[in-house]
């Protein structure tokens, strides 16, 4: 137990913590969506993220862009990439609610039928770019770790207190919290919103007022999808690297980030999030890192002994009629 | 006839709710279906609305088969139900709720005007506007949630046993409301166990018993009827 070395730098353990943290909350904003309007655990996010990651990484190999390239290269390069995992992770998680649940719904499919096909879904398509996309195009597909280029160089930007933040850091804690203000904004407050909690809430007397259910939950799937390829972008600035399975355990730990804040609640997946990544950071300081994991979910088991509904409790759906 | 059912049958897996049940309802009235516990009235909203499909029969709304047409494609056409047990939002505030009223609704200016209206006809809510629609009291939903099929401004209102759970004197405010709304030329068709303020209010009236329709007339002559006295108004 290395108590000094966590107290000495408490601060820059923090904001490390809050960096991963910050990308957890993004990727469990897809399963507190998805979970309030249909009460369904999509296990299939994960690999909407991990889709995004190989999107960054593709973008990357056609602008040519390398740690050598010029400053023009890397803004145009990692603008198109943003933009490009966003609308490849989002159409991700539309394809699989169209082709997956969505007939499922149709035959009123019992709850166990779709956790089982949400992790057939997840399988498809860790499979494609493990094992498919190999067989037709090569390498890099495969179930190799991929190494993603680095366009932007890790620099300290200021040190406040003694503790400095990097770029990435910034850029990472900044996006995520950004992107998570406009789709509260967005769920609160506009017409649309107002559908998607309208349907979380009691879904027969949303139709009732109108409400197309199913565009609903489109819609639900597309901002997931969209949030978790903001996350894909912001991980590969930060970590480099991508694999055919990349998604399984920041998947779970998303997960277990939604769980903590309360499921089916926007703002407890950010607290969520942050708490689960600075938690981890400080156990792997205390212990090692390899404690970092199992710190994670003894969390998330204390909190569903003491706290079922999480730390905010439940509330896209509130007291659903 | 703005709405006519046809022969309609409706099933929940093997249990027949609705055996060919056939009903009209002509713009301007005000038509109550009576009936005890289980004899199908909400089955029958659930008809009309749309949140349970038939397995025979027809519906056929302002010159419109809507039979195939989806729950929310109906209220588009003018058609609103206020369900069994309010559905209020819970988790959204009053003024919220009267906005998910008004969901399909692009003309803004004429939206503004309702929400007058319905805070005409609600002084309640005009004063608890900001309130979760959650702790409200049962009286207070129920405002809410004719106040937010009103907000659709709806050809035909359907009311689900609007004074279920309420205080007698609940009751009679809520019916003066409806009559005030039939007034000011909504159709309304209202579902109710309370049979003596129903048959008094209506113009006409079905009595529906074991999913069928066994009786119709006007409210007034149901009223008086034997038999109705004895079933549904505990008058031997």
């Amino acid at each position: 137990m290395d108590f000094t070395s966590l107290i000495d730098n408490l601060g820059s353990h923090t904001v490390d913590g809050l960096t991963k943290g910050a990308i957890y909350a993004l990727v469990a904003l897809g399963y507190t969506l998805v979970y309030g309007v249909l009460r369904l655990i999509n296990f299939a996010h994960s690999e909407v993220f991990m889709v995004g990651t190989w999107t960054v990484f593709g973008v990357y190999a056609v602008f040519n862009a390398t740690a050598a390239s010029g400053v023009g290269t890397v803004i145009l390069a990692t603008s198109v990439a943003l933009i490009a995992a966003t609308l490849a992770s989002a159409g991700t998680a539309l394809a699989v609610e169209r082709i997956a649940y969505r007939p499922l719904r149709k035959k009123n499919a019992p709850p166990l039928i779709f956790l089982i096909t949400a992790i057939g879904c997840s399988l498809v398509l860790v499979e494609l770019f493990g094992h498919v996309f190999r067989q037709f195009f090569g390498p890099p597909f495969g179930r190799a770790l991929v190494s993603i280029p680095t366009l932007i160089d890790t620099k300290v930007l200021f040190t406040v207190g003694g503790v400095s933040i990097t770029n990435i850091q910034l850029i990472v804690i900044f996006g995520a919290v950004l992107m998570m203000v406009l789709l509260d904004l967005f769920v609160n407050y506009s017409r649309l919103g107002r559908g998607v909690r309208a349907v979380a809430q009691d879904p027969d007397t949303a139709a009732l007022m109108g409400v197309n259910q199913d565009r609903v939950i489109m819609l639900v799937f597309v901002l997931g999808g969209a949030m978790a390829g903001v996350a894909a972008m912001l991980y590969t600035l930060r970590y480099d690297i991508t694999k055919f399975d990349i998604g399984f355990l920041i998947g779970v730990k998303a997960f277990t980030a939604a769980v903590l804040g309360g499921i089916g609640n926007l703002r407890g997946a950010l607290v969520g999030g942050l708490l689960l990544g600075v938690v981890e950071v400080y156990s792997s300081t205390l212990f090692s890192s390899n404690w970092e994991d199992v710190t994670a979910f003894v969390v998330l088991i204390a909190v569903l002994m003491f706290r079922p509904t999480g730390i905010l409790g439940e509330s896209l759906g509130k007291a659903r009629a | 006839m703005l709405l006519q059912l046809e022969d309609v049958v409706l099933t929940y897996g093997k249990i027949e709710a609705l055996h060919g049940l056939s009903l009209e309802v002509a713009e301007g009235e005000v038509v109550a279906l009576i009936g005890a516990n289980g004899a199908g009235k909400t089955s029958t909203m659930r008809a009309i609305s749309g949140i349970r499909g038939l397995s025979s029969g027809r519906i056929v709304f302002d010159g419109v088969d809507i039979t195939k047409r989806r729950a929310d494609q109906r209220m588009r056409k003018g058609l609103c139900l206020v369900p069994e047990g309010r559905g209020v939002f819970p988790g959204m505030s009053v003024r919220e709720n009267l906005d998910m009223g008004a969901y399909t609704r692009r003309d803004k200016a004429a939206v503004a005007k309702d929400f007058e209206r319905v805070f005409d006809l609600f002084p309640r809510l005009s004063e608890r506007r900001k309130q979760t629609a959650g702790t409200l009291s049962g009286g207070e939903q129920q405002m809410l949630a004719i106040g937010r099929a009103l907000m659709s401004r709806p050809k035909l209102l359907l009311l689900d046993e609007p004074s279920m759970g309420l205080a007698p004197m609940l009751i009679q405010q809520i019916f003066t409301i409806i009559a005030e709304i039939a007034h000011q030329g909504t159709t309304i068709l209202v579902v109710e166990q309370n049979a003596q303020q129903a048959l008094s209010r209506a113009d006409r009236a079905y009595v529906l018993e074991t999913g069928q329709i066994v009786k119709t007339g006007p409210g007034q002559e149901l009223l008086k009827d034997p038999s109705i006295r004895e079933a549904y108004l505990g008058v031997a």
